[in-house]
């Protein structure tokens, strides 16, 4: 549940503006999501891992990240081919795998790969603060904005309550089992922490009041940008607007 | 301030309580678990509002949240829980929240961060992450944040309340040393003496403060037979 970034390091994807960053990833993950082409699935998680190489992002980090979403793309392996209709490819006893269902998976599995690649170079490789910013300076409602921020911020808090209730259930003896006893237990943990977070949002509204807040956060950063960000705003434009075409004309 | 408040449903917590503080007083407030105190220090910031009576704070009258939000730059409150007060990731932007919110540019803002950082001993603590600080760090960066807005008066929370004996100590030299008047809620009647010029005594919805001056002498005993001590120098670390 803890959330690490690589926000320290310093190369040239981690110098970029953030909102370019933010308009690049988002354009990227809906294109790619939207595909069907196999050349272009398969151009853009090599451009994902293109984008990898220039961050310098460590390669164990990375599959650490990749792991869990590779964990739910290996359970649709599992399923999906067997429940499409289609040419038969193999069968295990009554189960019969298609063509269309194997197909079907993986492309799930490029597209969630790409998505996940270049989602982590750019927006993991930004501080969360910052990233709040350049979401506002972009025209994203404050609402949203201030939500996402105060999310990241008050996970672990929340999180640290949430492991103090457990505890305070183990101490006096607490297992969990298959019965009502635990049902209702569990449940009052779930209440609990509900109105915990209530209060504890309560309290800090009252904190940044006492602070002069009056409804916009502003920022120690100043964004511009620079002859590189545009070099790579162009260029990024420039790559997905080939898949784009790619995609709608279907060449391959 | 003369004020009367009640919880939805509950008996009055603050029940026609009068208290009054002086340009660079301080005084501390004393009482059980659940007298008001806490709630005091609210109505005071405006976050809770009295069911009657009147505050005046700066010679005027404070009734609206407009009022209340002149009254929040010149007092600062540092909560019980510096969790809620810490909210960004990083020390240096919570430290100019309060600044950047009074209209203070960007430089000038990481400027007062940095130098209110720097007075409270906090050099290098710029870009900590708010959330892996120990307790102590955590209530000296909450009381940073607040010092921060320049205020004119501080309302203190119990600071120093599940605090070890060092940060504790560091925490009241360093409100000794500041040139502010406060109101500082604490259970623990030496570290008042020592910080405060006046103690209340919080019961019932009201403040009662004791000002008799009682002389007293003490017997005591040379333990050591005729080996002479020195007095007052046997534990020179613990003053409280």
């Amino acid at each position: 549940m803890i959330v690490k970034e690589f926000a320290a390091g310093d190369s040239l994807i981690q110098r970029l503006d953030p909102r370019v960053k933010i308009v690049v990833a988002t354009l990227f993950s809906v294109v790619v999501a939207v595909s069907t082409q196999w050349v272009v699935l398969v151009l853009a998680l090599a451009l994902g891992f293109c984008i990898v190489q220039v961050a310098g992002v460590p390669m164990k980090e990375l599959i650490r990240r990749l792991v869990p979403v590779n964990g739910l793309i290996t359970f649709l392996w599992f399923f999906l081919p067997f429940t499409f209709e289609g040419e038969s490819l193999f069968s295990i006893g009554p189960l019969v795998a298609t063509r269309e269902g194997v197909y079907y998976v993986a492309r799930i599995s490029i597209k969630s790969n790409a998505i996940m690649v270049v989602l982590i170079t750019l927006i993991a490789s930004t501080s969360i603060f910052t990233l709040g910013h350049a979401m506002y300076e972009l025209g994203i409602p404050k609402k949203i904005t201030h939500l996402f921020f105060f999310t990241y911020r008050y996970i672990h808090v929340m999180h640290h309550e949430y492991l103090r209730l457990v505890n305070a259930m183990k101490i006096r003896g607490f297992r969990p089992r298959t019965n009502m006893h635990t049902y209702k237990a569990l449940a009052y943990l779930v209440g609990m922490l509900f109105v915990k977070s209530y209060e504890r949002a309560e309290r800090v509204y009252n904190a940044m009041l006492c602070r002069g807040f009056r409804g916009r956060l502003y920022s120690l950063s100043q964004f511009s940008m620079k002859t590189i960000d545009i070099i790579f705003l162009i260029l990024m434009l420039a790559v997905i607007l080939g898949l784009v075409v790619l995609e709608w004309t279907r060449i391959a | 301030m003369d004020v009367t408040f009640a919880y939805p449903g509950g008996a009055p917590v603050l029940d026609e309580l009068n208290l009054q503080l002086h340009q660079g007083e301080r005084m501390g407030l004393m009482g059980p678990n659940g007298s008001g105190k806490t709630t005091l220090l609210h109505i005071i910031m405006g976050l809770l509002k009295p069911s009657s009576g009147n505050i005046e704070i700066f010679g005027k009258t404070v009734r609206q949240e407009k009022d209340f939000r002149s009254v929040r730059q010149r007092i600062g409150l540092l909560f019980q829980d510096a969790d809620d007060q810490l909210f960004t990731p990083t020390v240096l932007e919570d430290v100019a929240f309060g600044p950047l919110n009074l209209g203070k540019s960007q430089d000038e803002a990481r400027t007062v961060a940095r130098k209110t950082l720097a007075s409270l001993g906090l050099t290098g603590f710029e870009h900590r992450m708010t959330y892996k600080l120990s307790g102590g760090e955590k209530k000296l960066v909450a009381l940073a944040t607040v010092l921060a807005m320049e205020p004119e008066v501080l309302l203190l929370d119990e600071p120093t309340a599940g605090l070890d004996e060092t940060t504790e100590k560091r925490i009241i030299d360093i409100l000794k040393g500041l040139d502010l008047a406060y109101i500082l809620i604490s259970h623990n009647i030496d570290l008042l003496m020592e910080a405060t010029h006046r103690i209340g005594y919080m019961i019932r919805g009201k403040v009662s403060v004791d000002e008799e001056r009682i002389p007293h002498t003490h017997i005591h005993i040379h333990e050591h037979g005729r080996y002479a001590h020195k007095h007052g120098l046997k534990w020179p670390d613990k003053k409280y």
